[in-house]
């Protein structure tokens, strides 16, 4: 650890601050606190949301894993992870079962959390209105009035269209029958897995200033018409091309000389994991 | 004994001003139009009262910047007003002040209640989403979640104004102005609301057009029995359409009373000037 910055790299002053955003946003689920986002050596926007919540809340005894699209290994995940190391000296993993504070870009790990367990999201637009309506004041009205009109139709006009709502990340999700938020941009694979879960979900948008929470065991349904019920992603009939699993989020691969498609887990940890396992039992 | 109808909408001392007013203008002293000439201040539209009964058609007319439009987007909540006070039947009972209503309130009743037609249909249309999903926004805002309910209603009232199914998908963009405009009416009449407010609606069309959608909106009227205010700077408009009509000047009521009587014997010399313009 760099003895010339403090621990976690943000003053205590901050850290304090962003603390008691989160307080505010875990009492009031969904809805978007706003925060002083502080500069930190990386460009906003480039997670910066996500590294505030976890500077602020990190600890020498937590254990740090970090993820970009299901992967430990991006360049992304692991300058982030280095950078917080540098600063803090908290162990790192890959395993997402080992973690205390996970911070994840667009992807929810595929094996269960448990309460004792954070997952900390990256997000580039936290506002779910912003689609349909640019002013900040105007989305915070409509907010204060429940009036997601607006995104209800974005909903019809798609299945007008296509004959199915065709979102497939950032799908809007209801938060215990009050705020409609933005799950940030995960596959709507994903979405089920916010609804009654056992960890604290916390998001930050550091360009955006905003961070908000989904805490444990909270109602989170995602939007849909009474008579066109939500879909996820079908992944049947498709196993991992590395570890075999199946029915888990998959990243597509296409041979670009023979044109064949095979598929392999998004979650790296979980499948390494599973690699491991059969080797030991080999 | 008469038995009296009760309105659906009463309209008290309706006040709309841009600036504070200043003795000079506040004591009715002659001012320049509708603005005082000392401090400047836009009197838009000054204590106008009126009722609209079941079924009627009320017109409005008069030259621009009379008012006209000012009365219709303060009842649709568009303006603040200043003053005065409005009581709609359907809400709660006609007793208490719409003007008052919270904003929330006020999107129920204009969501619910009421239906408005603007002279520009920029304003009333999302131009990028397709006639139906423009048509379902109504309903939508009033808590309908059913697709294949939303589908139906759209249909419906798109064929009444006369647009074809095959084209509910595209967006009002690709219409003609008068399309636009049908498209406009049957989103506001999406709820079955009691009121229906038409600004200028056949401005700006050609006759023949004009002549279509004014068919359409007396059979709209005839087959729903919905009250309509119906503003126009068009006589020809008026006497088509309105049973009764107030003749608006610099923000105030001139004149009013049946149509006919109007149109046969005005009374204002504005009113007798703008009747015999009449070609």
């Amino acid at each position: 650890m760099n003895p010339e910055y403090n621990f976690a790299f943000l003053d205590e002053g901050s850290k304090r601050e962003i603390r008691r955003s989160i307080l505010k946003a875990v009492a009031v689920p969904g809805y978007q606190v706003p925060f002083g986002s502080r500069e930190l050596p990386i460009g906003r926007g480039w997670g910066t949301g996500g590294i505030q919540l976890t500077l602020s809340l990190i600890g020498p005894r937590d254990v740090l894993k970090v993820i970009d699209q299901g992967s430990d290994d991006s360049v992304n995940a692991v300058n982030i992870k280095k950078f917080i190391n540098l600063c803090s000296d908290v162990a790192t993993t890959t395993d997402s079962t080992e973690a205390t504070l996970i911070q994840t870009r667009h992807r929810i790990p595929e094996e269960p959390l448990r309460n004792d367990q954070l997952l900390v999201f990256q997000v580039p637009l936290p506002e779910p209105l912003r689609v349909i309506e640019p002013s900040e004041e105007a989305t915070k009205l409509m907010h204060a009035e429940a009036d997601y009109t607006g995104i209800w139709l974005q909903l019809y006009e798609s299945i007008m269209k296509y004959g199915k709502v065709t979102i497939a990340t950032e799908y809007p999700v209801t938060v215990e029958d009050r705020y409609v938020m933005n799950p940030s941009p995960i596959p709507k694979y994903d979405n089920p897995r916010l609804h009654e879960s056992e960890c604290l979900y916390l998001f930050g948008a550091g360009r955006e200033k905003k961070i908000y929470a989904i805490p444990p065991h909270t109602k989170v349904v995602s939007l849909a018409f009474d008579d066109v019920p939500f879909e996820i992603e079908h992944m049947e009939g498709r196993r991992c091309r590395l570890c075999g699993a199946e029915n888990v989020y998959f990243d597509e691969l296409i041979d670009r000389e023979t044109g064949a498609v095979s598929y392999q887990c998004s979650d790296t940890g979980y499948c390494s994991k599973r690699r491991l396992r059969k080797e030991a039992d080999c | 004994m008469i038995n009296k109808e009760e309105a659906v909408l009463q309209v008290r001392d309706l006040l709309l001003r841009y600036g504070n007013g200043c003795e000079c203008c506040r004591s009715r002293q002659p001012m320049e139009k509708n603005r005082c000439p000392r401090c400047g201040t836009v009197w838009a539209v000054r204590n106008v009262s009126f009722d609209v009964y079941p079924g009627e058609v009320l017109g409005i007319v008069g030259e621009s910047g009379s008012g006209k439009s000012s009365v219709m987007k303060s009842l649709y909540f568009d303006h603040e007003v200043t003053g005065g006070s409005a009581f709609l039947k359907q809400y709660q009972d006609g007793k208490v002040n719409v003007f008052g209503a919270s904003s929330q309130q006020r999107r129920y009743i204009k969501n619910h209640l009421m239906g408005m037609v603007y002279q520009n249909p920029l304003l009333g249309l999302r131009m990028d989403y397709s006639s139906a999903a423009n048509v379902a926004e109504k309903i939508i805002a009033a808590g309908n979640r059913n697709v294949a309910f939303m589908d139906g209603r759209t249909v419906e009232l798109l064929e009444a104004v006369e647009i074809l199914t095959s084209r509910r998908a595209e967006p009002p963009r690709n219409f003609s102005g008068g399309m636009q405009q049908r498209v406009q009416i049957s989103k506001a009449l999406a709820n079955n609301p009691g009121l229906l407010l038409l600004d200028e609606v056949t401005t700006g069309l050609d006759l023949s057009v004009q002549a279509k959608v004014l068919d359409l909106i007396r059979k709209i009227r005839s087959r729903y029995n919905i009250s309509i205010i119906l503003v126009s700077h068009d006589l020809a408009v008026i006497r088509m359409l309105a049973d009764r009509t107030m003749v608006m000047l610099d923000g105030q009521v001139v004149e009013s009373g049946l149509t006919d009587q109007i149109l046969e014997d005005p009374q204002h010399a504005y009113t007798q000037q703008l009747v015999h313009s009449l070609l």
